[in-house]
C-alpha cells in the first residue's frame, strides 16, 4: 500500500514520513520574514520551491533562499513556468542538482489563462523523469483517466487541482475529486491549487484525500501567520473528520433531544 | 569571439571556453546554480568539459520561492 496509517496518523510520500498533511508554497509573502513565520505556524513540514533565471550582480540578493532554507522543512521543486515536457523535465534536472532531492512538483501549463495544466505534457513529462529516478507529484487536473494514467506511469502521489492557481475558488468540481479518491483508494492524493479559505481544506480532507498543498490563500490573507494557523488546523480536522467517518445524512428533522417524557405534552387524541 | 544568449541576454566572450571558464569571467560565484545550454541540462560534474560555442543559448538558475 502507498500510504499507510501509522502512529500519530503520519503519512509517506515517497517513504518519507510526515506528521503534518499541509504542504505549504513561500512565494507572496509581505515579507520573508512573515513567510517563515506563516510556515511556522502552519506546522507544515514540505515546502515548495522554484528555479529562477539570475544575472551575477544579484546573488548577494537571494536572501529568500536563506529563510527557506531556515525552515528545515523538506523541499518540493516546482517547473513553475514550464508549457512543455522537455522544458519541464529540465528544469527538474536543474532542481535536482541544486536542491538535492528526488521530489519534484511537476508543472506543464497548457493554458497560459487559467494556467490549466497540459495532460498530455504532463503525462509524457512524469513517464521521462520516472525513468529518470525523479519522484514526480504531478500537478494535474481533476480528471480521472489522467490521474490513473499518471499513476500507471509510476506516479505514487497525485495532485489534482481544487480550482485553478490563485484563485481561491475551493473544490469546483468535488464529485470528480471524490471519483479519484474511490478509484484510486492506495494513492495518496493531494489537493494542489484554488483552496483559498479553510472550509475547503477541510471540506478535500473529509472526503478522503491525504493532503492539501496550498500558497497563495496563505500569503495573500490579511494575516498570514494566523491564516497559517488556521489551515494546519483545518487540515487536522478534516482528516479526523474522515478518520472519524460522518453521519449518514437525513431528509427530515430528527430531534436530538430524547421525545420520552417531553414536559407539557398531553396526548389529545 | 562569440557571442552567447545568457538568460535571454546577449554577452560575447574573447574565444571559445568552458563553462567553468564563463562563469568565471561573468562573476558567478554562488554553488547555488544550474545550467542548461540550447534546453539542455548541463550537471555541475562537466562544467571544466563542456565548451561553449557561437550563439548557445544559455540559462542560468537559482532557488526561489515557489508555490
Amino acid at each position: 500500500m502507498a500510504i499507510e496509517i501509522v502512529k500519530d496518523d503520519q503519512w509517506q510520500l515517497y517513504g518519507k514520513r510526515f506528521n503534518s498533511r499541509l504542504l505549504i508554497g513561500t512565494a507572496l509573502y509581505p515579507s520573508p520574514q512573515i513567510m517563515q513565520q506563516s510556515i511556522k505556524a502552519s506546522q507544515s513540514q514540505i515546502v515548495t520551491v522554484s528555479l529562477r533565471r539570475q544575472s551575477p550582480e544579484n546573488q548577494g540578493g537571494n536572501s529568500i533562499w536563506e529563510f527557506i532554507k531556515q525552515l528545515n522543512c523538506e523541499l518540493l521543486p516546482n517547473t513553475a513556468g514550464c508549457h512543455s515536457a522537455k522544458e519541464a523535465i529540465t528544469l527538474a534536472q536543474m532542481s535536482r542538482e541544486i536542491f538535492n532531492t528526488n521530489w519534484i512538483k511537476l508543472e506543464v501549463i497548457g493554458d497560459e489563462y487559467n494556467l490549466q495544466p497540459d495532460p498530455f505534457g504532463t503525462l509524457e513529462a512524469a513517464e521521462k523523469l520516472i525513468n529518470l529516478g525523479f519522484d514526480v507529484f504531478p500537478y494535474c487536473t481533476d480528471d480521472l483517466v489522467l490521474c490513473q494514467r499518471l499513476h500507471d506511469v509510476g506516479c505514487k502521489v497525485l495532485m489534482p487541482w481544487g480550482a485553478p492557481i490563485g484563485t481561491g475558488r475551493g473544490l469546483m468540481n468535488s464529485y470528480a475529486l471524490q471519483t479519484i479518491r474511490e478509484r484510486l483508494p492506495n494513492v495518496p492524493l493531494i489537493v494542489d491549487a484554488g483552496i483559498g479559505k479553510p472550509s475547503h481544506a477541510v471540506q478535500a480532507m473529509e472526503i478522503g484525500y491525504d493532503g492539501i498543498l496550498l500558497n497563495t490563500a496563505v500569503a495573500q490573507a490579511s494575516d498570514p501567520i494566523m491564516m497559517g494557523q488556521a489551515f494546519g488546523e483545518a487540515v487536522t480536522a478534516g482528516r479526523k473528520g474522515y478518520l472519524a467517518g460522518a453521519m449518514t445524512k437525513r431528509q427530515t428533522a430528527q430531534p436530538s433531544t430524547p421525545v420520552l417524557g417531553t414536559p407539557f405534552w398531553h396526548q389529545t387524541n | 569571439m562569440i557571442s552567447l544568449q545568457v538568460n535571454g541576454e546577449t554577452k560575447t566572450l574573447n574565444s571559445a571556453c568552458t563553462v567553468a571558464d564563463a562563469l568565471k569571467t561573468w562573476g558567478y560565484q554562488s554553488k547555488d546554480i544550474a545550467i542548461a545550454i540550447n534546453g539542455e541540462f548541463v550537471p555541475r560534474a562537466f562544467y571544466t568539459q563542456q565548451p561553449l560555442i557561437d550563439n548557445d543559448l544559455i540559462d542560468i538558475v537559482t532557488p526561489i520561492q515557489g508555490g
